[in-house]
């Protein structure tokens, strides 16, 4: 039996003295789940009379729809009504960014597969199979599909962005090494296993209440109102919890919730709508693909001494969240190197596909893929070790001024590094295995094994500093028991055990006294999307807040009963105490009750610190960075380009951990998906645009075995400098780059496979082919593609 | 083993124990999945829809069958299987376990809550019961690569599934819980008394008859309706493809066609064996198939779905065929009580057009026995770009006779090349008859390029697959070569 070591948890991670933040403890909904008791939107008992909705989507990635037989539609059995764009009562548009260019019910047809129209049915069977025999005409028109399309056809979504520091081009020209490259790095599918669903009923007097799988409640509120022509005031937005997310429901709810809240207006009823998996991938964004190209000039050791990046992204056919994901793009092409003479140049490219969207990262791992090719690249034109080259150009000690500003003007005050990488180096016995692997490769002319460590430096904050807000409302009712309200979603993430911890701990209750409510709008406005890695940031430092009024008011309570100083009081193991004496915290609260005192508040949290200017892109975007490395070792096949993950080990920075337990599921689940999409997760269109890998059968993510045997995940010893929540740091997104570590491995060992001198070029994802591609053409005989 | 003497199918109700007791159903379509039927008729949604193609496991559910009066319980996806295919078997779901352990969860459900194995917990359910299914058959933990191929056919997008690894081990390390059988097996044999059966509503029929002769029959008088085995693709055919299906004619109820007659000079495997059973079979006849059995689909589809299904099926990227081809196997075709048979290669005829004619079925697929010499050769390699639970890419097969250094016959038939799945006859005739060299190999793998004219898709390249097919040959020649060198992955220690 070969089982992995069961994973210790660092206890120390915080203060002793912390009786419930701190603690590896499991997902508060973990009992619901493995019982199948947890209720997800679709699973929610229907109303009587519910109608289902089913979408009609284009068959054409370009075009105009001539007609719609909307009369066929309503013959089909079980049809009750059928919905386009002329329709809407509001606006014929869900844009999250209110660019007016995405309709809900397209007459432009600007990809394969954009809702067009929507039917409501009896039942789900119903709806979708008369939303199939939908006869549609199109006059059609030539489509772009790739970014490659798009840069030939110059055909861009929004203006290039362009961010300089010193003279990048003088530098490189006066370097005494340089290099242009160009690589690809593809998309991603979210593959959050339940698929977008909403469910609406219509409420009196003008009203909607829309239960949606959904990152981003409030969005779905404005968007709802704006299709209905209504206000805010008359849309209610609920969310229990997601299964999964990932970013794929921060904007890509927007359909269901728009279509399910249409048509039960429009026919009076609830209406259910949730999305085949087939017609869930085909309509909803995924992450940007990017094509990219550098110049750079590097010093004898591997310094970089200029680089030019120049960042094509695949946007899609509209705004939605390119901006900003771009914007973060360019963020990260530093990763953890300083970067003096620089130039980034982003350009947005719009093409007839689906609109890319948030994916875990946003923008950040394209950018950090670009300058860790660059260091590849350097690595092997001076025959170094990568890992040299990577601690070469580590930004400096944070201690001094030397080599710690960003291409953005953000000063890294907290950067650990090279500690971080030296201690991961030392205990995953880096160097030896190095050798190791080339004797190996030296043996062995079919397998070829490779080695890589990687660090990732990923900034914390939404980039718009407006977002970096939260809200949150609690409850202690006069049994002593609390119920927590807050703006952020539960995605699988963890985001509500956390909360709870942190409200137990203001009160010195156990875990299970604190229980947490669906997030709501009409409990707390105005919220932001969960995203961004932020959800704990913000809404455990918003429950907190609320929670530590209440506490305090509690105390001057009771202080005044026995004349002390309120400071004196305190809350431990579900008990208060003062003045030498304790007594349960349910009857201090009924006698505060008794007394009148206010027993719930609203709490309030906006981000300290953060400022930049998005026309110029300096400021300091990010109120701290998070850290980690990995090293990964692999084998491929250089007859099938097969892979297997052969070890990983992984040394993180979450600051204090609040729940080592769930941040390392965080990490270990952040770093397989990352994984996924740099190996086996392939995007294919076909000629005429539509995307064929709309299903688990054709879209692979990593399955059980993918997992690594060797799989050493730990948290690194560290509290974050910044006064964050418990001094701990979000951990959502930065672990989804610790496997470029396995991209690395399979480019070194894929590089054992030809000449020294010879040309590597890989893409990702490094599929069997893409890697037999690459080995094909580093020995000249490049794979011919039949004419 | 008794052969079942002819009987009608008579029209009755499902019936199928469930949560305690045998329930009857009449009124639903025989085209509702058991998915369909849980969620949104009996509003237990423990079970939950992913992909609604057997894909991803999220709906996956243990179904309990009488195999020599003993009670044999197998993970299946509920999102694909017609409810009446549940017809005298048992439906477990996760619903099912908790209250069974001393605590209010199940030891696995347990121990998913102690490792963290859930995280959005969507997936959950499908997890525990996979993890169930391989717990009641398994009384101690199996090793990882079995708890892995357990696993295949459950994704999970949140954990990277470490965690549900460990679960699988802790488990077992909790007083142990076991379902009471008896009732179960009581509930079970007593739902055998009924007769065969046919049922109908909504205008569809559904026939599963459990005697040859009566399939035979029905098939003759209902040329037109769909013979169902596993229900593995024609599921997709409703959910995916939203087809309507008049009249089913299932064969799983058919005993002789789920038999697998060994003798002297043949494997026999009846068309309604399921996967896992005839990989077991062929696995034990030659172990090159273990492989490609862990890594053909998942449990639970192998659970469900037939070898004489994917045969029949003439998928051009089918798993099993290249092998069988390579190794001469034959199909047995039926026409009321007429059989034929003929090579596998034969009965493919052009892209998902198959030597069946109508009113006839598959009755079995036929392997010749290993030879009792050594002196033939036999492999089976899948490229995918996932190791488990994908289609293949490339799927190559061969089998060489070599005596005395000279290649006396070489069978060579690919899946992924073409529009069948079919033999490389040019790159054979390169090899038979000249001794076993690197420049036969090399003449074998310019004649494999004048064999096929592979398609581009979405799963590979023409470029890639042909530039693999002649790879493998490459493999082939080095795997009998010896030397130290690794020529897998798989070969590897873990680091």
């Amino acid at each position: 039996m070969n089982h992995p070591q069961p994973i210790v948890f660092q206890a120390a991670a915080q203060p002793e003295t912390l009786a419930v933040v701190g603690h590896a403890r499991p997902h508060e909904s973990a009992a619901l789940h493995v019982t199948g008791s947890a209720v997800y939107t679709d699973d929610m008992p229907e109303l009587a009379g519910t109608l289902h909705a089913a979408l009609v989507l284009a068959e054409v990635a370009h075009g105009s729809v001539r007609r719609i037989d909307v009369d066929a539609l309503r013959a089909q059995p079980g049809v009750v009504d059928v919905m386009t764009g002329a329709d809407v009562p509001g606006h014929n548009e869900c844009s999250p960014v209110h660019a007016h260019d995405e309709p809900i019910f397209a007459d432009k047809v600007q990809f394969y597969g954009q809702p067009l129209s929507a039917v409501v049915a009896t039942s789900h069977d119903l709806a979708r199979r008369a939303a199939r025999r939908a006869k549609v005409e199109y006059d059609k028109q030539p489509a772009l599909l790739s970014v490659y399309d798009a840069l030939a056809a110059d055909s861009h979504l929004l203006p290039t962005v362009e961010v300089a520091r010193g003279n990048a081009q003088a530098a490189i020209a006066a370097a005494p090494h340089r290099l242009a490259g160009e690589v690809y790095l593809g998309g991603q599918e979210h593959f959050y296993l339940e698929g977008q669903v909403s469910y609406a009923v219509p409420g009196e007097g003008d009203s909607m209440h829309v239960y949606c799988s959904t990152q981003h409640p409030t969005e779905m509120q404005h968007l709802v109102a704006d299709a209905l022509g209504w206000q805010a005031h008359q849309v209610q937005i609920t969310c229990r919890r997601m299964g999964g997310g990932f970013g794929g429901k921060e904007s890509q709810s927007q359909h269901t919730a728009c279509v399910a809240a249409l048509l039960a207006w429009k026919t009076g009823k609830p209406v259910r709508m949730r999305l085949d998996r087939d017609d869930d991938m085909s309509i909803t964004g995924k992450r940007h693909d990017f094509d990219i190209r550098y110049e750079v000039g590097f010093a004898d050791d591997g310094l970089i001494l200029g680089i030019k990046f120049e960042l094509a992204s695949r946007c899609g056919y509209s705004a939605d969240l390119s901006g900003p994901v771009n914007d973060r793009a360019i963020f990260h092409c530093d990763n953890a190197y300083y970067l003096d003479a620089v130039a980034i140049r982003s350009l947005r490219m719009k093409t007839h596909t689906v609109s890319n969207t948030a994916f875990r990262g946003f923008g950040g791992p394209q950018g950090t893929f670009a300058i860790e090719s660059v260091i590849e690249d350097i690595a092997r034109r001076l025959g170094a070790d990568p890992l040299a080259v990577r601690r070469r150009n580590l930004y400096g000690d944070s201690a001094g001024d030397v080599r710690t500003t960003t291409p953005y003007g953000m000063k890294v005050e907290d950067n650990v590094l090279a500690p971080l990488i030296d201690q991961l180096a030392a205990d995953s016995d880096y160097a030896a295995r190095r050798d190791r692997i080339a004797a190996f490769n030296a043996a062995n002319p079919i397998v070829k094994r490779g080695i890589s460590l990687t660090p990732v430096k990923f900034g914390i904050s939404f980039t718009a500093t407006l977002f970096n807000q939260a809200g949150a409302l609690v409850h202690v009712y006069n049994d002593g028991t609390v119920l927590v309200s807050q703006g952020g979603t539960e995605m699988g993430q963890g985001l509500y055990t956390k909360v709870r911890q942190i409200v137990a701990e203001v009160f010195g209750l156990p875990f299970d006294a604190v229980r947490m409510s669906a997030t709501d709008t009409t409990r707390v406005p105005n919220t932001s999307a969960t995203a961004a890695s932020s959800g704990t940031d913000l809404n455990g430092m918003a429950a907190r807040a609320a929670a530590l009024e209440i506490r305090e008011r509690l105390a001057q309570f009771a202080a005044g009963l026995h004349g002390v100083d309120a400071a004196s009081v305190t809350f431990a193991d579900g008990r208060v105490h003062v003045a030498g004496t304790d007594q349960p915290f349910a009857a201090l609260v009924m006698e505060a009750y008794r007394s009148r005192i206010k027993l719930w508040e609203a709490g309030f949290y906006k981000t300290p610190k953060i400022h930049y200017d998005p026309t110029t892109m300096q400021g300091r975007p990010f109120f701290y960075f998070a850290y980690g490395a990995a090293v990964s070792e692999v084998a491929i096949d250089t007859l099938t380009g097969q892979t297997r993950v052969l070890r990983v080990d992984v040394l993180h920075d979450v600051g204090r951990s609040i729940n080592p337990a769930l941040d390392i599921g965080q990490i270990e689940g952040g770093f397989v998906q990352g994984m996924g999409w740099l190996t086996t997760e392939e995007l294919w269109w076909r000629d005429d645009g539509k995307l064929m890998t709309h299903a688990p059968s054709t879209y692979k993510i990593p399955a059980a075995s993918d997992c690594p045997e060797v799989f050493n995940v730990k948290l690194f010893d560290n509290a974050n400098i910044e006064d964050s929540i418990h001094k701990s740091k979000a951990v959502g997104e930065p672990p989804l780059m610790l496997p470029f570590s396995v991209f690395f491995a399979i480019r070194a060992a894929a590089a054992a496979a030809i000449p020294a001198d010879a040309p590597l070029r890989l893409d990702a994802p490094a599929t069997p082919e893409a890697i037999l591609r690459a080995i094909a053409a580093g020995r000249g005989t490049p794979m011919e593609d039949a004419t | 083993m008794n052969p079942t003497t002819p009987a009608e199918p008579v029209a009755r109700p499902i019936q199928f124990y469930f949560r305690g007791g045998v329930r009857h159903v009449a009124g639903v379509s025989p085209t509702r999945t058991v998915l369909q039927y849980l969620r949104e008729d009996l509003h237990q949604c423990g079970t939950k829809e992913g992909c609604a193609e057997g894909d991803c496991g999220a709906c996956t559910v243990v179904v309990g069958e009488l195999v020599d009066d003993a009670l044999q319980l197998r993970a299946m996806n509920a999102c694909i299987q017609f409810l009446p295919t549940l017809d005298g078997k048992a439906l477990f779901t996760v619903e099912d376990l908790a209250g069974q352990g001393p605590t209010n969860l199940h030891p696995v459900q347990q121990a998913m809550v102690d490792c963290h194995g859930s995280q959005c917990g969507f997936c959950t359910p499908g997890f525990v019961m996979s993890l169930w299914a391989m717990y009641e058959n398994a009384t101690s933990c199996p090793p990882r690569q079995e708890v892995a191929d357990v696993l295949s056919g459950n994704l999970c997008r949140c954990t990277g599934y470490r965690p549900i690894f460990d679960a699988a081990r802790a488990a077992y390390q909790q007083p142990r819980v076991e379902m009471d059988r008896a009732a179960v097996i009581d509930a079970l044999r007593n739902m055998r008394a009924a007769p065969a059966l046919a049922y109908e509503s909504h205008g569809q029929r559904f026939w599963a008859p459990r005697d040859l002769d009566t399939l035979g029959r029905l098939r003759a008088e209902h040329p037109q309706a769909t013979l169902l085995a596993g229900s593995t693709d024609v599921g997709l055919w409703v959910t995916k493809q939203l087809r309507e299906l008049p009249d089913i004619l299932y064969t799983g109820a058919v005993d002789a066609l789920r038999h697998i007659h060994i003798d002297d000079d043949w494997l026999d495997i009846g068309a309604a064996a399921s996967l896992t059973d005839a990989f077991a079979v062929m696995t034990s006849e030659e172990p090159m198939w273990a492989e490609l059995a862990r890594r053909f689909a998942s449990p639970p589809v192998r659970n469900a779905g037939t070898l004489g299904g994917n045969v029949a099926n003439g998928s051009p990227i089918g798993d099993s065929m290249p092998g069988l081809i390579a190794l001469g196997a034959r199909v047995v075709l039926q026409r009321e009580a007429v059989r034929r048979d003929m090579p596998l290669e034969d009965f493919y005829l052009a892209y998902r057009r198959t030597a069946l004619q109508e009113g006839e079925f598959v009755a079995a697929v036929r392997i010749p026995r290993r030879p009792r010499d050594d002196a033939r050769l036999f492999r089976i390699w899948k490229v995918s770009k996932r190791a488990d639970q994908d289609i293949a890419a490339v799927c190559g097969a061969f089998a060489l006779t070599v005596r005395g250094g000279i290649v006396e016959d070489a069978r060579i038939a690919f899946g992924g090349m073409a529009a069948t799945p079919c033999r490389a006859l040019r790159a054979e005739r390169a090899l038979e008859g000249l001794p076993w060299s690197q420049v036969a190999v090399r003449n074998a793998q310019a004649a494999l390029a004048e064999d096929f004219a592979p398609l581009s898709d979405m799963r590979a390249s023409a470029a890639y697959r042909r530039t693999v097919a002649a790879n493998l040959l490459e493999r082939l020649w080095l795997s009998t070569q010896g030397g130290d060198a690794v020529l897998r992955v798989e070969e590897l220690a873990d680091a």
